[in-house]
Protein backbone atom coordinates (compact mmCIF):
# COMPACT_ATOMS: atom_id res chain seq x y z
CA UNK A 1 0.00 0.00 0.00
CA UNK A 2 0.87 3.59 -0.28
CA UNK A 3 -0.07 6.34 0.70
CA UNK A 4 0.46 10.06 -1.39
CA UNK A 5 -0.04 13.18 0.67
CA UNK A 6 0.08 16.73 -0.78
CA UNK A 7 0.51 19.61 1.68
CA UNK A 8 -0.66 22.77 0.41
CA UNK A 9 1.68 25.29 2.03
CA UNK A 10 1.68 29.60 1.04
CA UNK A 11 4.67 32.12 1.22
CA UNK A 12 3.22 34.98 3.25
CA UNK A 13 4.74 38.40 4.41
CA UNK A 14 5.94 38.22 7.34
CA UNK A 15 3.75 38.58 10.19
CA UNK A 16 5.83 41.03 12.27
CA UNK A 17 7.05 43.19 9.55
CA UNK A 18 4.88 46.12 8.01
CA UNK A 19 2.70 44.38 5.72
CA UNK A 20 0.60 46.75 3.24
CA UNK A 21 -1.23 47.08 -0.32
CA UNK A 22 0.83 47.53 -3.60
CA UNK A 23 -0.58 49.97 -5.74
CA UNK A 24 -3.11 48.11 -7.32
CA UNK A 25 -4.52 46.72 -4.15
CA UNK A 26 -3.15 43.71 -3.86
CA UNK A 27 -0.64 42.76 -0.78
CA UNK A 28 2.56 43.72 -1.27
CA UNK A 29 5.12 40.98 -1.75
CA UNK A 30 7.96 42.65 -2.56
CA UNK A 31 8.97 45.64 0.12
CA UNK A 32 8.35 42.66 3.28
CA UNK A 33 9.97 39.99 4.16
CA UNK A 34 8.51 36.72 3.33
CA UNK A 35 8.57 33.50 4.76
CA UNK A 36 6.16 29.74 5.44
CA UNK A 37 3.07 30.83 6.78
CA UNK A 38 3.22 29.52 10.33
CA UNK A 39 -0.44 28.05 10.24
CA UNK A 40 0.99 25.34 7.52
CA UNK A 41 4.00 24.15 9.21
CA UNK A 42 1.63 22.33 11.21
CA UNK A 43 0.18 20.69 8.24
CA UNK A 44 3.62 19.88 7.02
CA UNK A 45 4.31 18.57 10.70
CA UNK A 46 0.93 16.17 10.87
CA UNK A 47 2.24 14.71 7.39
CA UNK A 48 4.83 13.86 8.65
CA UNK A 49 3.85 12.33 11.69
CA UNK A 50 1.26 10.12 9.61
CA UNK A 51 4.17 9.24 7.13
CA UNK A 52 6.23 8.51 10.41
CA UNK A 53 3.59 6.42 11.98
CA UNK A 54 2.53 4.52 8.94
CA UNK A 55 3.50 0.73 8.05
CA UNK A 56 2.62 1.93 4.14
CA UNK A 57 4.96 3.40 1.76
CA UNK A 58 3.72 7.06 1.92
CA UNK A 59 4.86 10.09 0.25
CA UNK A 60 4.83 13.51 0.95
CA UNK A 61 5.01 16.09 -1.65
CA UNK A 62 4.76 20.27 -0.70
CA UNK A 63 2.72 22.20 -2.95
CA UNK A 64 2.56 26.20 -3.26
CA UNK A 65 1.30 28.81 -6.13
CA UNK A 66 3.22 32.11 -5.64
CA UNK A 67 5.99 33.67 -7.03
CA UNK A 68 9.49 32.93 -7.29
CA UNK A 69 10.37 33.57 -3.44
CA UNK A 70 7.99 31.39 -2.75
CA UNK A 71 10.44 28.56 -3.58
CA UNK A 72 11.42 29.84 0.00
CA UNK A 73 8.28 27.98 1.90
CA UNK A 74 9.04 24.97 -0.27
CA UNK A 75 12.46 24.85 0.99
CA UNK A 76 11.48 24.69 4.61
CA UNK A 77 9.23 21.91 4.48
CA UNK A 78 11.15 20.22 2.73
CA UNK A 79 14.11 20.58 5.36
CA UNK A 80 11.47 19.43 7.76
CA UNK A 81 10.91 16.61 5.76
CA UNK A 82 9.14 16.33 3.10
CA UNK A 83 10.43 13.94 0.25
CA UNK A 84 9.75 16.69 -2.70
CA UNK A 85 8.01 19.55 -4.33
CA UNK A 86 5.81 21.43 -6.88
CA UNK A 87 6.16 24.73 -7.06
CA UNK A 88 2.87 26.85 -9.61
CA UNK A 89 3.75 29.80 -10.66
CA UNK A 90 2.79 32.06 -13.48
CA UNK A 91 2.87 36.10 -14.31
CA UNK A 92 -1.05 35.86 -14.87
CA UNK A 93 -1.40 34.90 -10.98
CA UNK A 94 -1.07 38.03 -9.73
CA UNK A 95 -4.06 38.99 -7.54
CA UNK A 96 -5.41 35.28 -7.69
CA UNK A 97 -8.54 35.11 -4.84
CA UNK A 98 -9.42 32.28 -3.21
CA UNK A 99 -11.65 31.01 -5.47
CA UNK A 100 -8.99 31.34 -8.33
CA UNK A 101 -6.30 29.91 -5.76
CA UNK A 102 -8.72 27.07 -5.13
CA UNK A 103 -8.59 26.28 -8.62
CA UNK A 104 -5.02 26.41 -9.33
CA UNK A 105 -4.19 24.11 -6.20
CA UNK A 106 -6.81 21.71 -7.07
CA UNK A 107 -5.58 21.48 -10.67
CA UNK A 108 -1.84 20.44 -9.05
CA UNK A 109 -3.52 18.05 -6.92
CA UNK A 110 -5.16 16.37 -9.43
CA UNK A 111 -2.23 15.77 -11.89
CA UNK A 112 0.52 15.04 -8.94
CA UNK A 113 -2.47 12.49 -7.76
CA UNK A 114 -2.94 12.09 -4.08
CA UNK A 115 -4.75 10.13 -1.44
CA UNK A 116 -4.67 12.56 1.34
CA UNK A 117 -4.60 16.66 1.27
CA UNK A 118 -3.64 18.34 4.44
CA UNK A 119 -3.62 22.14 4.88
CA UNK A 120 -2.98 24.63 7.29
CA UNK A 121 -6.29 26.09 8.81
CA UNK A 122 -5.69 29.52 7.31
CA UNK A 123 -2.78 31.83 6.11
CA UNK A 124 -1.41 34.21 8.27
CA UNK A 125 -1.92 37.45 5.53
CA UNK A 126 -5.63 36.87 3.97
CA UNK A 127 -6.65 34.59 6.83
CA UNK A 128 -10.18 33.55 5.56
CA UNK A 129 -10.04 29.89 6.15
CA UNK A 130 -11.94 28.78 3.54
CA UNK A 131 -9.94 27.33 0.92
CA UNK A 132 -9.79 23.98 2.68
CA UNK A 133 -13.40 23.70 2.03
CA UNK A 134 -12.78 24.62 -1.53
CA UNK A 135 -10.73 21.98 -1.77
CA UNK A 136 -12.77 19.60 -0.86
CA UNK A 137 -15.75 21.08 -2.89
CA UNK A 138 -13.62 21.15 -6.26
CA UNK A 139 -12.20 17.76 -5.70
CA UNK A 140 -15.36 16.04 -4.98
CA UNK A 141 -13.84 14.47 -1.76
CA UNK A 142 -14.56 14.78 1.95
CA UNK A 143 -13.76 17.67 3.96
CA UNK A 144 -12.09 16.45 7.68
CA UNK A 145 -11.07 20.12 8.90
CA UNK A 146 -10.11 22.03 11.86
CA UNK A 147 -8.55 19.30 13.39
CA UNK A 148 -7.16 19.33 16.54
CA UNK A 149 -6.16 15.95 16.30
CA UNK A 150 -5.62 13.70 13.25
CA UNK A 151 -4.92 9.69 12.12
CA UNK A 152 -4.87 8.10 9.19
CA UNK A 153 -5.65 3.42 9.53
CA UNK A 154 -6.63 1.62 6.79
CA UNK A 155 -7.61 4.04 4.68
CA UNK A 156 -9.77 5.80 6.99
CA UNK A 157 -8.85 9.70 8.13
CA UNK A 158 -10.41 10.46 11.40
CA UNK A 159 -9.62 13.68 13.81
CA UNK A 160 -11.45 15.55 16.47
CA UNK A 161 -13.08 19.06 15.30
CA UNK A 162 -13.13 21.58 18.39
CA UNK A 163 -16.07 23.95 17.46
CA UNK A 164 -17.44 26.90 19.46
CA UNK A 165 -20.45 25.01 21.00
CA UNK A 166 -18.87 20.92 20.93
CA UNK A 167 -16.13 18.85 20.53
CA UNK A 168 -16.64 16.66 17.35
CA UNK A 169 -15.25 13.33 16.32
CA UNK A 170 -14.58 13.21 12.09
CA UNK A 171 -14.16 10.45 10.29
CA UNK A 172 -14.06 9.70 6.31
CA UNK A 173 -12.67 7.35 3.65
CA UNK A 174 -9.60 8.62 1.77
CA UNK A 175 -9.25 10.28 -0.50
CA UNK A 176 -10.19 13.41 1.63
CA UNK A 177 -8.78 16.37 2.22
CA UNK A 178 -7.67 17.65 6.13
CA UNK A 179 -6.94 21.12 7.69
CA UNK A 180 -5.41 21.12 10.96
CA UNK A 181 -5.00 23.83 13.74
CA UNK A 182 -1.90 24.88 15.50
CA UNK A 183 -3.33 23.03 18.34
CA UNK A 184 -2.71 19.59 16.55
CA UNK A 185 0.91 19.69 17.47
CA UNK A 186 4.37 22.04 17.60
CA UNK A 187 5.78 21.67 14.20
CA UNK A 188 9.27 20.55 14.47
CA UNK A 189 12.15 22.45 13.33
CA UNK A 190 14.86 21.34 10.72
CA UNK A 191 17.72 19.83 11.81
CA UNK A 192 21.36 20.36 9.71
CA UNK A 193 21.07 16.92 8.07
CA UNK A 194 17.44 18.16 6.83
CA UNK A 195 18.91 21.84 5.20
CA UNK A 196 21.18 19.86 3.67
CA UNK A 197 19.20 17.10 1.80
CA UNK A 198 16.37 19.33 1.25
CA UNK A 199 19.10 21.46 -1.23
CA UNK A 200 18.47 17.80 -3.21
CA UNK A 201 15.22 16.81 -3.40
CA UNK A 202 13.10 17.70 -6.43
CA UNK A 203 11.22 20.68 -6.97
CA UNK A 204 8.92 21.14 -9.82
CA UNK A 205 8.23 24.09 -11.65
CA UNK A 206 4.50 24.13 -13.27
CA UNK A 207 3.03 27.13 -15.27
CA UNK A 208 -0.87 27.13 -16.18
CA UNK A 209 -0.51 25.46 -19.47
CA UNK A 210 0.66 22.86 -17.17
CA UNK A 211 -2.86 22.90 -15.31
CA UNK A 212 -5.17 23.75 -18.57
CA UNK A 213 -5.75 26.69 -16.72
CA UNK A 214 -6.78 30.01 -18.87
CA UNK A 215 -5.05 32.90 -17.50
CA UNK A 216 -8.54 34.56 -17.71
CA UNK A 217 -9.60 32.33 -15.20
CA UNK A 218 -7.17 33.53 -12.54
CA UNK A 219 -5.49 36.33 -11.57
CA UNK A 220 -7.26 39.97 -10.50
CA UNK A 221 -9.25 40.05 -13.96
CA UNK A 222 -10.32 36.58 -12.96
CA UNK A 223 -11.10 37.51 -9.68
CA UNK A 224 -14.72 37.35 -8.05
CA UNK A 225 -14.28 39.81 -5.77
CA UNK A 226 -12.92 43.63 -5.95
CA UNK A 227 -10.83 45.87 -3.56
CA UNK A 228 -11.85 49.65 -4.11
CA UNK A 229 -10.27 50.73 -1.15
CA UNK A 230 -7.68 50.02 1.76
CA UNK A 231 -6.76 52.66 4.31
CA UNK A 232 -4.34 52.49 7.07
CA UNK A 233 -6.09 52.88 10.48
CA UNK A 234 -5.94 55.42 12.16
CA UNK A 235 -3.58 55.25 15.50
CA UNK A 236 -5.09 55.20 18.20
CA UNK A 237 -4.71 58.09 20.04
CA UNK A 238 -2.26 57.80 23.40
CA UNK A 239 -4.12 56.86 26.19
CA UNK A 240 -3.46 57.52 30.11
CA UNK A 241 -0.79 55.72 31.49
CA UNK A 242 -0.52 55.32 35.30
CA UNK A 243 2.20 53.60 37.68
CA UNK A 244 0.61 51.52 40.34
CA UNK A 245 1.49 53.20 43.88
CA UNK A 246 -0.86 51.11 45.65
CA UNK A 247 -4.44 52.69 44.00
CA UNK A 248 -3.68 50.79 40.79
CA UNK A 249 -6.93 48.92 40.61
CA UNK A 250 -8.67 51.71 42.02
CA UNK A 251 -7.69 54.12 39.31
CA UNK A 252 -8.92 51.70 36.85
CA UNK A 253 -12.23 51.17 38.47
CA UNK A 254 -12.91 55.44 38.79
CA UNK A 255 -11.70 55.57 34.58
CA UNK A 256 -14.21 52.40 33.83
CA UNK A 257 -17.02 53.66 36.06
CA UNK A 258 -16.57 57.19 33.97
CA UNK A 259 -16.77 55.23 31.10
CA UNK A 260 -20.39 54.01 32.01
CA UNK A 261 -18.95 50.41 32.35
CA UNK A 262 -19.40 50.10 36.35
CA UNK B 1 -37.20 45.31 -2.30
CA UNK B 2 -34.91 42.26 -3.54
CA UNK B 3 -34.19 39.21 -0.93
CA UNK B 4 -31.54 38.54 1.10
CA UNK B 5 -31.01 35.17 2.42
CA UNK B 6 -29.69 35.43 6.45
CA UNK B 7 -27.97 31.63 7.19
CA UNK B 8 -29.00 31.11 10.45
CA UNK B 9 -26.77 29.89 13.34
CA UNK B 10 -28.66 28.26 15.97
CA UNK B 11 -29.05 25.79 18.97
CA UNK B 12 -31.94 23.56 19.04
CA UNK B 13 -33.76 26.59 18.03
CA UNK B 14 -31.91 29.25 20.32
CA UNK B 15 -30.80 32.05 17.64
CA UNK B 16 -27.55 32.92 18.66
CA UNK B 17 -27.08 36.70 18.70
CA UNK B 18 -24.72 37.51 15.65
CA UNK B 19 -27.50 35.57 13.40
CA UNK B 20 -29.33 39.03 14.34
CA UNK B 21 -26.63 41.25 13.66
CA UNK B 22 -26.57 40.12 10.64
CA UNK B 23 -30.26 40.54 10.41
CA UNK B 24 -29.49 44.50 11.29
CA UNK B 25 -27.33 44.41 8.17
CA UNK B 26 -29.36 42.87 6.00
CA UNK B 27 -32.37 44.90 6.23
CA UNK B 28 -29.90 47.97 4.63
CA UNK B 29 -29.67 45.83 1.72
CA UNK B 30 -32.98 43.87 1.24
CA UNK B 31 -35.51 42.28 2.75
CA UNK B 32 -34.30 39.61 5.07
CA UNK B 33 -35.08 35.59 4.10
CA UNK B 34 -33.98 33.43 6.88
CA UNK B 35 -32.97 30.19 6.09
CA UNK B 36 -32.90 27.61 9.83
CA UNK B 37 -31.98 24.29 9.51
CA UNK B 38 -32.03 20.85 11.99
CA UNK B 39 -33.15 20.28 15.01
CA UNK B 40 -35.54 23.07 16.86
CA UNK B 41 -35.37 25.12 12.82
CA UNK B 42 -39.11 26.11 13.15
CA UNK B 43 -38.34 27.45 16.42
CA UNK B 44 -36.32 29.97 15.95
CA UNK B 45 -39.17 32.07 13.98
CA UNK B 46 -40.42 34.10 16.66
CA UNK B 47 -37.10 35.67 17.12
CA UNK B 48 -35.85 36.05 13.50
CA UNK B 49 -39.40 37.54 12.67
CA UNK B 50 -38.91 40.24 15.71
CA UNK B 51 -35.73 41.26 14.42
CA UNK B 52 -36.88 41.93 10.62
CA UNK B 53 -36.98 38.23 8.77
CA UNK B 54 -40.00 38.24 6.10
CA UNK B 55 -39.96 34.55 5.77
CA UNK B 56 -38.06 31.68 7.37
CA UNK B 57 -37.36 29.23 5.15
CA UNK B 58 -36.85 25.57 7.47
CA UNK B 59 -35.80 22.04 6.55
CA UNK B 60 -35.18 19.84 9.44
CA UNK B 61 -33.32 16.40 9.36
CA UNK B 62 -30.93 14.40 10.51
CA UNK B 63 -27.46 15.05 8.31
CA UNK B 64 -27.27 18.77 9.87
CA UNK B 65 -25.89 16.46 12.74
CA UNK B 66 -24.72 13.73 11.40
CA UNK B 67 -22.76 14.40 8.89
CA UNK B 68 -20.06 18.07 8.42
CA UNK B 69 -20.71 20.87 6.47
CA UNK B 70 -22.17 19.53 3.20
CA UNK B 71 -25.88 19.26 3.69
CA UNK B 72 -25.89 22.54 5.11
CA UNK B 73 -24.39 24.12 1.99
CA UNK B 74 -26.99 21.53 -0.03
CA UNK B 75 -29.71 23.36 1.28
CA UNK B 76 -28.37 26.86 1.77
CA UNK B 77 -28.15 26.02 -2.51
CA UNK B 78 -31.63 24.73 -2.69
CA UNK B 79 -32.67 28.34 -0.63
CA UNK B 80 -30.53 30.53 -3.31
CA UNK B 81 -32.13 28.50 -6.29
CA UNK B 82 -35.79 29.10 -4.83
CA UNK B 83 -35.67 32.61 -3.83
CA UNK B 84 -32.76 34.18 -6.22
CA UNK B 85 -31.71 36.70 -3.75
CA UNK B 86 -29.39 39.74 -3.90
CA UNK B 87 -26.95 38.10 -1.08
CA UNK B 88 -26.24 35.45 1.26
CA UNK B 89 -25.02 36.52 4.52
CA UNK B 90 -23.72 33.62 6.82
CA UNK B 91 -22.38 34.07 10.29
CA UNK B 92 -18.17 34.07 10.68
CA UNK B 93 -17.84 31.49 12.62
CA UNK B 94 -15.35 28.76 11.31
CA UNK B 95 -18.18 26.64 10.31
CA UNK B 96 -20.05 29.33 8.60
CA UNK B 97 -16.98 30.25 6.53
CA UNK B 98 -16.66 26.83 5.28
CA UNK B 99 -19.89 26.48 4.29
CA UNK B 100 -20.41 30.19 2.62
CA UNK B 101 -17.07 29.15 0.18
CA UNK B 102 -18.21 25.51 -0.85
CA UNK B 103 -21.88 27.52 -1.30
CA UNK B 104 -20.39 30.39 -3.45
CA UNK B 105 -18.05 27.83 -5.55
CA UNK B 106 -21.16 26.06 -6.48
CA UNK B 107 -23.39 29.32 -7.57
CA UNK B 108 -20.52 30.75 -9.22
CA UNK B 109 -19.73 33.79 -6.95
CA UNK B 110 -17.61 35.26 -5.32
CA UNK B 111 -16.99 35.45 -1.43
CA UNK B 112 -15.82 37.89 0.96
CA UNK B 113 -15.23 36.33 4.86
CA UNK B 114 -15.07 38.40 8.04
CA UNK B 115 -16.71 42.07 7.21
CA UNK B 116 -17.40 44.24 9.76
CA UNK B 117 -19.59 46.27 8.52
CA UNK B 118 -21.86 46.04 5.35
CA UNK B 119 -23.85 49.01 3.03
CA UNK B 120 -25.33 48.99 0.13
CA UNK B 121 -23.60 50.10 -2.89
CA UNK B 122 -24.08 51.00 -6.72
CA UNK B 123 -22.97 47.57 -7.64
CA UNK B 124 -23.85 45.66 -4.71
CA UNK B 125 -23.20 45.01 -0.73
CA UNK B 126 -20.20 46.77 0.12
CA UNK B 127 -18.33 45.29 2.85
CA UNK B 128 -15.53 46.57 5.87
CA UNK B 129 -12.62 44.33 6.71
CA UNK B 130 -10.50 44.46 8.94
CA UNK B 131 -6.93 43.21 7.44
CA UNK B 132 -3.08 42.51 8.50
CA UNK B 133 -3.83 42.12 12.09
CA UNK B 134 -5.78 44.94 12.06
CA UNK B 135 -3.80 47.49 10.88
CA UNK B 136 -5.74 48.21 7.50
CA UNK B 137 -9.68 48.33 6.87
CA UNK B 138 -10.54 47.86 3.28
CA UNK B 139 -13.53 48.31 1.25
CA UNK B 140 -14.59 45.15 -1.11
CA UNK B 141 -17.00 44.01 -3.51
CA UNK B 142 -18.35 40.47 -4.97
CA UNK B 143 -18.00 41.13 -7.98
CA UNK B 144 -19.18 37.72 -9.91
CA UNK B 145 -22.49 36.43 -9.03
CA UNK B 146 -24.47 36.22 -6.07
CA UNK B 147 -22.71 37.98 -3.31
CA UNK B 148 -21.32 35.64 -0.34
CA UNK B 149 -20.50 37.19 2.93
CA UNK B 150 -19.56 35.95 5.92
CA UNK B 151 -19.52 38.64 8.82
CA UNK B 152 -18.08 38.73 11.91
CA UNK B 153 -19.80 39.14 15.40
CA UNK B 154 -20.10 42.27 17.34
CA UNK B 155 -20.41 44.23 13.81
CA UNK B 156 -24.28 45.45 13.74
CA UNK B 157 -26.46 46.27 16.99
CA UNK B 158 -29.34 43.83 17.37
CA UNK B 159 -32.66 46.04 16.61
CA UNK B 160 -36.00 45.50 16.52
CA UNK B 161 -37.88 45.54 13.60
CA UNK B 162 -41.05 43.29 13.66
CA UNK B 163 -41.88 41.18 10.30
CA UNK B 164 -43.65 38.85 8.69
CA UNK B 165 -41.36 35.92 9.44
CA UNK B 166 -43.88 33.09 7.93
CA UNK B 167 -42.33 29.71 8.03
CA UNK B 168 -42.12 28.52 4.69
CA UNK B 169 -40.75 24.41 4.55
CA UNK B 170 -37.62 24.63 2.02
CA UNK B 171 -37.31 21.51 -0.18
CA UNK B 172 -33.93 20.17 0.12
CA UNK B 173 -32.69 17.29 -1.90
CA UNK B 174 -29.19 15.97 -0.02
CA UNK B 175 -26.45 15.91 -2.70
CA UNK B 176 -24.03 12.07 -2.74
CA UNK B 177 -21.32 14.33 -1.41
CA UNK B 178 -23.34 15.08 2.06
CA UNK B 179 -21.99 12.10 4.19
CA UNK B 180 -18.60 11.92 3.27
CA UNK B 181 -17.73 13.21 6.63
CA UNK B 182 -19.38 11.76 9.74
CA UNK B 183 -19.23 12.97 12.99
CA UNK B 184 -19.40 9.89 14.85
CA UNK B 185 -19.20 11.36 18.37
CA UNK B 186 -20.11 15.21 19.80
CA UNK B 187 -19.40 16.55 23.08
CA UNK B 188 -20.81 19.92 24.03
CA UNK B 189 -19.10 22.12 25.78
CA UNK B 190 -19.00 22.80 29.36
CA UNK B 191 -21.16 26.52 29.96
CA UNK B 192 -19.19 28.39 32.35
CA UNK B 193 -21.92 30.67 32.80
CA UNK B 194 -19.94 33.32 31.40
CA UNK B 195 -20.56 35.24 27.70
CA UNK B 196 -19.76 33.58 24.96
CA UNK B 197 -16.18 35.20 24.17
CA UNK B 198 -16.83 36.30 20.59
CA UNK B 199 -20.46 38.00 21.29
CA UNK B 200 -19.35 39.50 24.76
CA UNK B 201 -19.49 43.24 25.53
CA UNK B 202 -16.80 43.29 27.88
CA UNK B 203 -13.82 40.89 27.66
CA UNK B 204 -11.36 40.07 30.67
CA UNK B 205 -7.49 38.49 29.28
CA UNK B 206 -5.22 36.34 31.14
CA UNK B 207 -1.39 36.34 29.78
CA UNK B 208 2.21 34.80 30.59
CA UNK B 209 2.01 37.95 33.55
CA UNK B 210 -0.75 34.89 34.81
CA UNK B 211 1.77 32.63 35.63
CA UNK B 212 -0.21 29.21 36.52
CA UNK B 213 -3.83 28.05 35.68
CA UNK B 214 -4.69 28.43 39.41
CA UNK B 215 -3.81 32.05 39.45
CA UNK B 216 -6.81 32.82 36.25
CA UNK B 217 -9.26 32.17 39.43
CA UNK B 218 -8.59 36.33 39.66
CA UNK B 219 -9.19 37.13 35.89
CA UNK B 220 -12.49 34.95 36.51
CA UNK B 221 -13.30 37.31 39.10
CA UNK B 222 -12.69 40.33 37.42
CA UNK B 223 -14.63 38.89 34.73
CA UNK B 224 -17.61 38.09 36.58
CA UNK B 225 -17.89 41.31 38.35
CA UNK B 226 -18.07 43.18 35.42
CA UNK B 227 -20.78 40.08 33.21
CA UNK B 228 -17.90 39.88 30.97
CA UNK B 229 -16.25 36.55 29.11
CA UNK B 230 -12.90 35.52 30.06
CA UNK B 231 -9.61 35.26 27.33
CA UNK B 232 -6.33 34.60 27.17
CA UNK B 233 -3.23 35.02 25.10
CA UNK B 234 -1.70 32.37 23.26
CA UNK B 235 1.25 31.69 25.92
CA UNK B 236 -1.32 31.34 28.35
CA UNK B 237 -3.03 28.45 26.23
CA UNK B 238 -0.18 26.78 25.13
CA UNK B 239 0.98 26.51 28.83
CA UNK B 240 -1.62 24.77 29.65
CA UNK B 241 -3.09 27.48 32.11
CA UNK B 242 -6.52 28.06 30.28
CA UNK B 243 -8.32 26.59 27.18
CA UNK B 244 -7.77 26.77 23.47
CA UNK B 245 -11.78 27.97 23.36
CA UNK B 246 -10.49 30.94 25.14
CA UNK B 247 -7.39 31.98 22.85
CA UNK B 248 -7.66 36.10 21.43
CA UNK B 249 -5.72 36.31 18.47
CA UNK B 250 -4.62 35.17 15.12
CA UNK B 251 -5.40 31.50 15.89
CA UNK B 252 -8.21 31.86 17.84
CA UNK B 253 -10.97 34.37 18.29
CA UNK B 254 -11.21 37.47 17.06
CA UNK B 255 -12.80 39.86 19.56
CA UNK B 256 -14.26 42.99 18.81
CA UNK B 257 -16.14 44.47 22.57
CA UNK B 258 -16.97 47.19 23.74
CA UNK B 259 -14.05 47.03 26.80
CA UNK B 260 -11.03 44.50 26.31
CA UNK B 261 -9.18 44.63 29.60
CA UNK B 262 -5.78 42.71 29.31
CA UNK B 263 -3.78 41.36 32.13
CA UNK B 264 -0.09 39.90 31.91
CA UNK B 265 -0.36 39.71 28.28
CA UNK B 266 2.59 41.69 26.33
CA UNK B 267 0.37 42.81 22.94
CA UNK B 268 2.52 40.34 20.43
CA UNK B 269 1.12 41.09 16.61
CA UNK B 270 -0.88 38.14 16.96
CA UNK B 271 -2.79 39.03 20.19
CA UNK B 272 -3.39 42.06 18.87
CA UNK B 273 -4.99 40.54 15.65
CA UNK B 274 -7.79 39.46 17.72
CA UNK B 275 -8.57 42.29 19.93
CA UNK B 276 -7.15 46.15 18.07
CA UNK B 277 -11.20 46.41 17.23
CA UNK B 278 -12.22 46.41 20.54
CA UNK B 279 -13.87 49.79 21.14
CA UNK B 280 -12.02 50.88 24.94
CA UNK B 281 -8.72 48.75 25.61
CA UNK B 282 -7.36 48.58 29.23
CA UNK B 283 -4.29 46.64 29.94
CA UNK B 284 -2.37 45.98 33.12
CA UNK B 285 1.28 44.84 32.80
CA UNK B 286 4.34 45.26 34.90
CA UNK B 287 6.51 46.19 31.69
CA UNK B 288 6.07 49.86 31.10
CA UNK B 289 7.76 48.90 27.71
CA UNK B 290 5.10 46.30 26.47
CA UNK B 291 3.43 46.84 23.04
CA UNK B 292 0.07 46.37 24.47
CA UNK B 293 0.63 50.13 25.87
CA UNK B 294 0.23 51.51 22.87
CA UNK B 295 -2.85 50.82 22.02
CA UNK B 296 -4.75 51.57 25.64
CA UNK B 297 -7.20 54.06 26.48
CA UNK B 298 -5.84 53.29 29.62
CA UNK B 299 -3.22 51.58 31.32
CA UNK B 300 -1.55 50.31 34.67
CA UNK B 301 1.81 49.77 34.99
CA UNK B 302 1.94 47.22 37.80
CA UNK B 303 1.78 43.84 39.72
CA UNK B 304 -1.49 42.24 38.22
CA UNK B 305 -1.64 40.48 41.36
CA UNK B 306 -2.09 43.99 43.37
CA UNK B 307 -4.14 45.61 40.36
CA UNK B 308 -6.68 42.73 39.52
CA UNK B 309 -7.92 42.12 43.21
CA UNK B 310 -8.19 45.43 43.91
CA UNK B 311 -10.20 46.35 41.20
CA UNK B 312 -12.44 43.41 41.13
CA UNK B 313 -12.84 44.57 44.59
CA UNK B 314 -13.93 48.13 44.02
CA UNK B 315 -16.50 47.16 41.06
CA UNK B 316 -17.92 44.94 43.82
CA UNK B 317 -18.22 48.01 46.08
CA UNK B 318 -19.96 50.24 43.70
CA UNK B 319 -22.06 47.73 42.70
CA UNK B 320 -23.14 47.65 45.98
Amino acid sequence: MSLRIVVTVKYVPDATGDRHFADDLTVDRDDVDGLLSELDEYAVEQALQISENSDDDVEVTVLTVGPEDAKDALRKALSMGADKAIHVEDDDLHGTDAIGTSLVLAKAIEKAGYDLVISGMASTDGTMGVVPALLAERLGVPQVTLLSEVSVEDGTVKGRRDGDAASEQLEASLPAVVSVTDQSGEARYPSFKGIMAAKKKPVESWDLSDLDIEAEEVGLEGAYTVVDAAAERPARTAGTIVKDEGEGGKQLAEFLAGQKFI
Amino acid sequence: MAEVLVYVDHVDGAVRKPTLELLTLARRVGEPVAVALGNGAADTAATLAEHGAVKVLTHEASEYADYLVVPKVDALQAAVEAVSPAAVLVPSSAEGKEIAARLALRIGSGIITDAVDLEAGDEGPVATQSVFAASFTTKSRVSKGTPVITVKPNSAAVEAAPAAGAVEALAVTFSDKATGTKVTARTPRESTGRPELTEAAIVVSGGRGVNGAENFAIIEALADSLGAAVGASRAAVDAGWYPHTNQVGQTGKSVSPQLYIASGISGAIQHRAGMQTSKTIVAINKDAEAPIFDLVDYGVVGDLFDVVPQLTEEINTRKG
